[in-house]
């Protein structure tokens, strides 16, 4: 067996325990075999609504979504050629989001339910469309900081909008905000698992096929495409697949950062940046790290509850930083 | 017939008034070594590019093997020319062995499972660029010419019939740059690869290449063997700057082709 095929496993291991830790902790804490009865709906009533009714949901919605993310980030570095792009970073989730606040603010949620996730897609798509438009007028292409500050500027100008339309709206104004904002898994429903899961996992599946031409594009575009990739039509694929993603994934649980620039860098540092490997392996550990940072989130500081973006953000901005640097000193 | 025909090529970057490129015809038969050479943004990469399907000429005709070059399905034509470009990005660490492996990617299906060919053709490549004690070194690591080698190698990795560079000593050190220019040679004369290459070094470029096309500000101002397009009246002109020229005094190939040497402000020749 391969180092690659072993972490996989590794990956897969730990995935499996953070869902089992995931079921076992919290207001009322539960035992191994608890969980287990639960899950072959032999448990007592209450035990049964904690796990299946309460608990699973979430976990499985923050599998999906780390999963997403995780997988979104890996590829837009490799489209972008560079460590630090992130769909947080780059404002794509804050698009995603302006999106579905506004599904919602004008009841277009109420007329269907795909609404919600093709309003998500379309502010996430023109959100990227918006960065690459900025960093291009600069002039300089994809030069980093261009393309970080096009990612900052255009996220700070959605998150405002997210607080003018929540101003608008009868929603319990400034809770929903910060749900669209940082991120939360505490609306979590078996139909928001399988909505998520409907459109993720079918893309993230597409993605995955996209692995090769993926490892060409990131020696450049003018090499990929001598090498014989069809790169204006991967990077429309690869665009509108993320988008997607995103788009979903923030449809379900609201902007979370940090999940697709952490898991992806951590995974390189140990397996190598061959995608082939990197996206599965992005799928399953996005999904192991979203699961713990909810559990923290939702158990640190209970009764009450942190926005699980809070946890990832305390995460995330040191390697971010640590990235930075690294990339400044031309590592 | 020629390998390449362009008719009357003109090409014009959508941000730029001025033509990178005017009426250019030429022919490159194949198993030459064809030099492009010309001064700074005289239209070497942008002919480079046009010749390659990369860019759509504004008005004209490119055919390779009697077809548009863009009509080609990119795997197909990947097999057949492989490019060495002139710098390429390098976001993520990489080994030499990995780079060289993505030259497989034309010849093998959607999960890239190689077969005992396509093992061969990543080993012999390396072999031939000289690369193959430094497979597993990342590219990160490697001076600029062996990284350079290095994608040589994955160029020779695509088994094409014509290989292509862009300015491929432009960095390299006397060493590397002969042995870059050795290899087209034996490339061209034992294996019947047509190459052309875009490059600087005019008095290399004259030694070894069989064709030599001169651009001057997007247009061809000279094109033949080297007797033809290297003289001094020529060359001084494009280059605005005095030169001579002299045939070269050597044993081997390259026996009397002209070479160049630019006049220091004082020489007594610098007037002309």
């Amino acid at each position: 067996m391969t180092r690659q095929a072993a972490l996989l496993f590794g990956l897969f291991g730990s995935f499996v325990a953070a869902v089992g830790i995931a079921l076992m902790v919290g207001a009322v804490g539960l035992s191994v075999p608890d969980v287990a009865a639960a899950l072959r709906g032999a448990a007592d009533a209450q035990t049964q609504t904690i796990v299946t009714g309460l608990r699973l949901p979430r976990v499985l919605l923050a599998a999906e979504v780390g999963a997403g993310l995780a997988v979104a980030g890996a590829v837009f570095q490799a489209l972008l050629r560079n460590p630090l792009a992130e769909p947080y970073v780059l404002g794509v989730s804050s698009g995603a989001a302006v999106g579905a606040v506004v599904a919602i603010v004008f009841g277009f949620t109420t007329v269907s339910l795909l609404a919600l996730p093709i309003a998500a897609f379309i502010g996430a798509a023109a959100a990227i469309t918006l960065v690459l438009a900025m960093a291009a007028a600069a002039g300089r292409g994809l030069d980093t900081h261009v393309l970080l500050l096009a990612g900052v500027v255009i996220g700070a100008f959605f998150n405002a909008l997210i607080l003018l339309l929540v101003n608008f709206a009868d929603l319990e104004t400034f809770r929903a905000a910060m749900l669209w904002i940082m991120g939360s898994f505490s609306g979590a429903s078996t139909e928001g698992v399988v909505t998520v899961g409907f459109w993720v996992i079918p893309a993230l599946v597409g993605l995955s096929l996209l692995a090769r031409p993926l490892n060409l594009l990131s020696v450049g575009e003018q090499s990929a495409f001598h090498l014989g990739v069809d790169v204006s039509r991967l990077k429309l694929l690869l665009y509108v697949g993320t988008s997607l993603v995103v788009g979903v994934c923030v449809a379900g649980s609201g902007a979370i950062g940090f999940v697709g620039l952490v898991v992806p860098h951590a995974l390189r540092l140990v397996g190598g940046s061959d995608h082939r490997w990197l996206l599965p392996a992005c799928a399953l550990a996005g999904a192991t790290f979203l699961v713990f940072a909810d559990t923290i989130a939702r158990t640190v500081v209970a009764p009450a509850e942190l926005p699980v973006g809070v946890v990832t953000a305390l995460a995330g901005v040191p390697v971010f930083l640590w990235l930075l640097i690294r990339h400044e000193e031309g590592a | 017939m020629s390998l390449f025909e362009l008719r009357d090529i003109s090409y014009s970057y959508p941000s730029s008034a001025r033509p990178a490129l005017e009426e250019v015809s030429l022919g490159v038969a194949e198993g030459s070594l064809c030099a492009l050479i010309g001064p700074n943004g005289s239209g070497k990469s942008t002919l480079l590019r046009v010749m390659l399907g990369e860019l759509s000429p504004t008005a004209g005709s490119v055919a390779y093997a009697g077809r548009v070059p863009g009509s080609w399905n990119r795997r197909e034509i990947a097999t057949r020319i492989a490019f060495v470009p002139q710098a390429e990005p390098m976001a993520f660490p990489m080994t030499v062995k990995a780079l060289v492996e993505m030259g497989r990617y034309p010849h093998t299906g959607i999960l890239g499972r190689m077969g005992s060919n396509d093992r061969a053709a990543i080993d012999q490549a390396m072999e031939r660029a000289g690369v193959a004690d430094l497979a597993a070194r990342s590219i990160r690591n490697l001076s600029g010419g062996e990284r350079q080698r290095a994608r040589i190698a994955r160029a020779l990795a695509q088994e094409p019939s014509v290989l292509v560079l862009d300015e491929p000593t432009a960095a390299l050190d006397l060493h590397f740059e002969m042995e870059t220019f050795e290899l087209m040679r034996e490339l061209t004369e034992e294996r019947a690869f047509t190459v052309i290459v875009a490059t600087h070094n005019l008095n290399l470029a004259s030694r070894y290449a069989s064709r030599l096309v001169l651009l001057a500000d997007g247009r061809v101002e000279a094109m033949g063997c080297p007797d033809e397009v290297m003289t001094a009246d020529t060359i001084s002109r494009v280059y605005r700057w005095p030169v001579i020229v002299s045939p070269l005094d050597e044993e081997g190939s390259g026996r009397g082709m002209p070479q160049v040497v630019p006049l220091s402000s004082g020489s007594p020749n610098a007037a002309g």
